[in-house]
């Protein structure tokens, strides 16, 4: 194993092969540390993080907290809401006064894609994206695929379906990019509307039928349908798209394989997944937050490490 | 570089015979205590002691293995990275006496690290440090092993190699000095 070859996390796209290798075998010895009687190690003790969400986050903000604190990182709280960004203050200025107080990381999610590589070129310090707009999620991208390597060993060959609004997903994207390079085969199922066109470009088969791809694929990635950053109407109602795209344990039965259900959260049951099928046991939704700690905790620890301490 | 036999395999097993009477004789029937290998080459020597053990009826004493990376002293100050070894313990030390077992006693950085790791899994009622080879005059901090195997006097541009049948053609403990000296 090696260093990684970047310096901030800002999307899949910006690694190789041999990083999420990195990121993966680190993670592993950090699940093993997040299931003892004591669940804290000091190596991020003399590092300050500071969380900036100028977009509403529940679990990646949470799992980036513990795995801070898990680090013995010291950990500062920012949500655009309750700031000085609504008086008008750009980003940079807003992260530079941020920074002047000493802060060494941080962890940025922003509504607008390529904020986080905007940041990275204009400020000095580690940036980990944790989401901008409809691009990227590179943590949640590397805690699925790792997810689907913990039940099945290898992507290599794995074929995963990911199902419902493409076009709105950052999750989709950065999923994209991860499983591409770890060899797996991907699908993208959706309506229509929520498919970008020319995705095919990215070496993705598309489907407009759930069937078809329930049926192709070993796993299955379901996504939420992203009301908030539609401004127009892509389908008729929430009922036709459960009719055509929501999955249920009568259609999982049907199919001649099992297939292991996943789903970034949040979940809108009886939209995308009935509740039975997210409490069932091919879904693997829960381990996936479990392993979005250890993830995000290796991620921390391999990109400070970068960062040489100076006296 | 010069490459100095210090123990051949008919010693090590000699050593290693010794060092297992000596556990038997401080720690009776094991039931109390827990044996934790610290990675990474550590566990080589606590698996050739495991055997020295069963020899001599002590047939499943509890065991582990310590990976301290996330616990040193050098993070961020080394050019080279870090890389953790897996760490296995499926046994609370609460009230437990541990010994730590190592190849190689000098700095003593990684078993401070290993003092500070342990607490992870409980609170032990003793700690003791079994070592193969004791580079005596190189510690950095107050450590001292409660089991020795050998002690060597070296410098600290010298090397302690360490290699096992199991990956090498033979046990065998080298000294390899640096050409110029």
């Amino acid at each position: 194993m090696s260093e990684l070859s970047v310096d901030h996390l800002l999307g899949i796209k910006y690694l190789t092969k041999e990083d999420i290798g990195t990121i993966f075998q680190t993670a592993d010895q950090f699940k093993e540390v997040i299931n003892r009687p004591i669940k804290k190690v000091p190596s991020l003790r003399d590092i300050t993080v500071a969380n900036l969400f100028f977009e509403n986050s529940t679990r990646t903000r949470l799992s980036f907290e513990l795995a801070e604190k898990r680090l013995s990182a010291d950990v500062i709280n920012f949500s655009a809401s309750s700031s000085s960004v609504s008086k008008g203050e750009t980003l940079v200025d807003t992260v530079n006064n941020i920074l002047s107080m000493k802060v060494d990381m941080v962890v940025m999610r922003h509504p607008n894609p390529g904020a986080a590589v905007f940041l990275s070129q204009n400020v000095e310090s580690i940036i980990i994206n944790a989401g901008d707009g409809a691009h990227e999620h590179p943590t949640q991208a590397l805690l699925d695929a790792y997810s689907i390597r913990e039940k099945y060993g290898d992507l290599k060959g794995k074929k995963i379906a990911i199902v419902g609004d493409i076009l709105h997903s950052r999750v989709a994207l950065s999923n994209i990019f991860c499983l591409k390079l770890l060899e797996a085969e991907v699908m993208v199922c959706g309506p229509t509307t929520l498919i970008p066109k020319h995705i095919d470009s990215l070496g993705v088969k598309v489907s407009h039928s759930l069937r078809e791809a329930l049926e192709w694929c070993d796993i299955a990635n379901m996504l939420r349908v992203q009301h908030e950053r539609q401004d127009i109407k892509y389908f008729p109602s929430i009922r036709e798209y459960v009719q055509q795209f929501g999955v249920d344990m009568k259609l999982l039965n049907e199919l001649s394989k099992p297939v292991t259900i996943m789903h970034p959260g949040p979940i809108n049951r009886g939209v995308e997944i009935t509740s039975e099928v997210a409490d069932s046991d091919q879904a693997i939704i829960l381990n996936q937050v479990e392993n979005g700690v250890a993830i995000r905790m290796a991620v921390l620890y391999l990109l400070a490490s970068k960062r040489k301490m100076s006296f | 570089m010069v490459k100095k036999e210090l123990l051949n395999s008919h010693s090590i097993d000699i050593i290693l015979n010794r060092l297992a009477c000596q556990l038997i004789e401080n720690h009776e029937d094991f039931s109390n205590t827990v044996l934790i290998g610290l990675q990474p080459r550590g566990i080589n020597v606590a698996r050739r002691l495991l055997l020295k053990l069963k020899e001599k009826g002590i047939t499943a004493p509890a065991y582990g293995q310590l990976d301290t990376t996330f616990y040193r002293d050098d993070f961020r100050r080394r050019d080279s990275p870090l890389h953790a070894n897996q760490t296995v313990i499926d046994i609370l030390l609460e009230d437990k006496k541990v010994v730590f077992i190592d190849d190689v006693l000098f700095t003593g950085r990684s078993v401070r690290a290993a003092l500070d790791a342990i607490l992870s899994f409980g609170r032990p009622s003793s700690i003791e440090l079994l070592i193969l080879i004791d580079r005596r005059f190189s510690r950095e901090l107050p450590i001292q092993p409660t089991y020795s195997g050998k002690r060597v006097d070296s410098i600290a541009s010298e090397k302690v190699l360490v290699e096992w049948e199991e990956e090498n053609e033979k046990d065998c403990v080298y000294l390899i000095k640096p050409k110029n000296e």
